[in-house]
């Protein structure tokens, strides 16, 4: 009976907050300056986009990446107006998956998308994404889930009657506008089909848009790069992302994702060749398209394949040309895939340019070793620790992991106190090895008798003694 | 503007140096605070500014201009600042033909173009206003920043005749300054930007080098900034003078100290 009410009023309390979705996800003060993303509307309104929200440090509009722990990464989430490059990994394993977790998360927050590949469909794209976890029961499933990979043995279930556990769950099949911002998802679950009948999405997929007999003028860029800047272009007038169009007052924001740029079924070489005929074709393209955005309410994301392209100043010019970049590098194939220090994790995310926007100043983290891992629901980001804690612990003295450990030490690897320390250390070590021979008489025996203690220095210069056997430790 | 940097660089807004090329260039780290602090720094001055923003949107100076204590806004209705928004022209160049030559000309073509149409669009820009009216100062080119136009297919050349032929009109013949900023690719090999970077530090009278620490990140020392004065036209007899700071970037200004004292180590 209660676990009915429990049940009945989740939905209901749910529910509710959908009904007031749009107001609800967004504080409601009133922003002060004019929106940042260079919009031609310059009077301070209230913000009141689903799936958005103001960034702490400037007030811009942001957008979440799909993925939380990104999110805290950069600094809040994705501003509006600003392109995301992903730097694919070599196997476009995670790089697709954070594609695809882009694309969910503007099904659930009820953004419009805009797709665009060149050798997928994005109607089969939008079928493989992955499953939002919506519900507070999902929310305990997934916490469930973290507390069995420590303890796999309990299973730990909700607690109700026999009699309602034959039921069928309670599923979340209304077209949603979360109140959240930020939402997890199952990878192993393929997303409901009426959460993407109830999308709004436009699809570019290139073999479509390009006719076999077709005249190509010399122009100054690919044809492909040409077709789809114009149908962004086409799509943001249109339906008035743009502000331009009076009639059209959009409210909503505009998600773009591309798949795979710059590989060669774009029509660009400069994965093939070191310097082709269109070797400036991509950077053009993703000027004019950041000048698209930066005038419209669109967040864009890219994979790109920069481990392919032959020119390494192309790359250069490429992060400087975008906002966010982010790096992707998987373990799969690789020698590290078999390296303990790295067998908690699937491979590791290099932030390597984040945007200084309306600001002198930027949100970067201070950590810059960063490793994923990705489980059924969840994608965690974290620190990778310093591997001298785990493999060269005997030759530190106890004391000396501890200043390792802290994240904000000075003494993090590769800082010049770290190495000078170790330095003088390994020169003293020689030193106190032929003192430990010379001085090691051994001390006054209490108990058995078959342990004797060696007196003498091995004392660090601190004055610790060391109790567990070292590199210098003497067999008793 | 940033005081400290004025007193580093020994100039204030009323008696700053008429006729210099400052190049600044940035590697390994984000130099545009440079650029926000000369743009501050010559509106201050009541010189008629020329910008050429090919890298970022106007709301994104002015919003960090306000911090620093100038309004573009204002600075453009005034006629004071001449403002090119490369973002937003570069989709009107692209998607709509123009009938006359627009100055981002260069996108629509497909082989390596010139710089011919900016250069008619900064001498436009900077022409001495002859009603005699709201007189200002002396003539500003400011540019953010050139190797966006490496990476958009222009050659170095082509860059350096337009930096050539900018010198000539607004510092030999009207007078003014001219500050760019060049991106320092480092050891990625970038044959036209070092021909670029290593063309501009010939010419120039000033240059503002900001590189990220060598030991790596630092949370409390941003970078290091690489101050060398030069005289190019003179013999090189006399030597020239560099200097070299720390500094941290704060919200509303950035704090310069010598090298290894900073307030966090201290």
């Amino acid at each position: 009976m209660a676990a009915v009410a429990t049940c009945g009023g989740d939905a209901g309390s749910v529910g509710s907050a959908v009904a007031t979705a749009s107001k609800s996800n967004v504080t409601s003060f009133q922003r002060r300056g004019p929106r940042a993303s260079g919009t031609n509307d310059s009077s301070p309104r209230l913000v009141s986009i689903t799936g958005t929200r103001p960034s702490v440090r400037n007030g811009q509009l942001l957008v979440s990446t799909g993925l939380p722990a990104l999110d805290q990464l950069l600094g809040g989430g994705l501003a509006v107006g600003t392109v995301l490059l992903i730097e694919e990994d070599k196997y476009n394993i995670y790089s697709s998956l954070l594609f695809k977790y882009f694309l969910a998360e503007g099904i659930v927050s009820g953004h419009t998308l805009l797709v665009a590949s060149a050798n997928e469909d994005p109607a089969n794209i939008l079928q493989e994404l992955p499953a939002p976890l919506l519900d507070d029961n999902c929310k305990k499933e997934f916490d469930e889930d973290v507390y069995n990979h420590k303890t796999p043995e309990s299973n730990i279930k909700m607690k109700i009657a026999w009699r309602y556990q034959l039921l069928p769950k309670m599923e979340q099949i209304r077209p949603v506008s979360s109140s959240r911002f930020g939402h997890y998802y199952d990878t192993s679950k393929r997303i409901p089909q009426e959460l993407i009948e109830a999308s709004k999405w436009h699809g570019f997929f290139l073999p479509e848009k390009i006719s076999s007999t077709l005249k190509v003028e010399p122009c100054s860029l690919t044809y492909g790069y040409i077709k789809l800047l114009q149908f962004i272009q086409n799509i943001i007038y249109e339906e008035g992302f743009d502000g331009s169009n009076p009639q059209k007052k959009q409210k909503n924001i505009l998600r773009i994702g591309i798949q795979n740029l710059g590989s060669p079924l774009w029509g660009d070489d400069i994965c093939c060749t070191e310097n082709g005929d269109s070797s400036h074709s991509l950077t053009k393209f993703l000027y004019v398209l950041r000048g698209l955005l930066r005038t419209s309410l669109s967040a864009c994301i890219i994979t790109m394949p920069t481990h392919l392209i032959q020119n390494k100043a192309v790359i250069a010019h490429v992060t400087n040309l975008s906002d966010i970049v982010v790096g992707l590098e998987s373990f799969i194939g690789s020698e590290r895939e078999t390296n303990p220090l790295y067998k908690d994790y699937h491979g590791l995310i290099h932030i390597r340019q984040i945007p200084r926007l309306n600001n002198l100043v930027c949100d970067e983290s201070d950590v810059k070793d960063l490793g994923f891992k990705l489980k059924r629901k969840l994608f965690t980001i974290e620190w990778v620790q310093d591997n001298y804690l785990r493999q060269e612990r005997n030759i530190y003295p106890p004391g000396f992991s501890y200043l390792l450990k802290q994240k904000d030490s000075a003494w993090g690897e590769g800082s010049l106190q770290h190495s000078t320390f170790l330095m003088s250390f390994l020169a003293k070590a020689t030193a106190f090895a032929s003192r430990l021979v010379r001085h090691s008489e051994p001390l006054k025996q209490t108990g058995s008798g078959r342990i004797c203690q060696a007196a003498g220095p091995r004392l660090w210069h601190d004055g610790r003694r060391q109790e567990a056997p070292g590199l210098l430790g003497i067999p008793p | 503007m940033f005081p400290e940097l004025n007193n580093l660089l020994n100039t204030t807004p009323d008696k700053a140096e008429q006729g210099t090329l400052t190049l600044l260039c940035d590697s390994k780290t984000d130099g545009s605070f440079l650029v926000h602090h000369f743009l501050s720094f010559y509106l201050k001055a009541n010189c008629k500014v020329c910008f050429v923003a090919l890298i970022q949107s106007f709301s994104h100076y002015n919003i960090v201009g306000q911090k620093l204590g100038v309004n573009l806004t204002m600075a453009r209705e005034r006629g004071q600042l001449v403002f090119l928004e490369g973002l937003k022209s570069a989709v009107d160049v692209f998607f709509r033909a123009q009938e006359k030559p627009h100055p981002l000309q260069f996108l629509r073509e497909a082989n390596a173009g010139n710089l011919k149409p900016l250069f008619e669009f900064v001498r436009e820009a900077l022409k001495p206003v002859d009603s005699g009216e709201a007189g200002w100062t002396y003539p500003v080119l400011l540019v953010d920043d050139l190797s966006v136009l490496l990476s958009l297919g222009l050659g170095a050349v082509a860059v350096l005749d337009f930096i050539h032929y900018c010198r000539v009109t607004v510092c030999w013949e009207l007078k003014g300054n001219i500050v760019v900023l060049v991106h320092d690719s480092g050891d990625v090999e970038d044959e036209e930007n070092d021909i670029l970077l290593n063309g501009l530090s010939h010419q120039s009278h000033l240059i503002l080098r900001a590189e990220g620490l060598a030991t790596g990140f630092c949370r409390d020392v941003h970078g290091q900034l690489r101050i060398l004065w030069r005289r190019p036209s003179q013999s090189t007899s006399q030597r020239d003078q560099s200097l070299t700071y720390q500094y941290k970037i704060q919200d509303r200004s950035v704090s310069f100290f010598a090298k290894g004292m900073s307030p966090a180590v201290l």
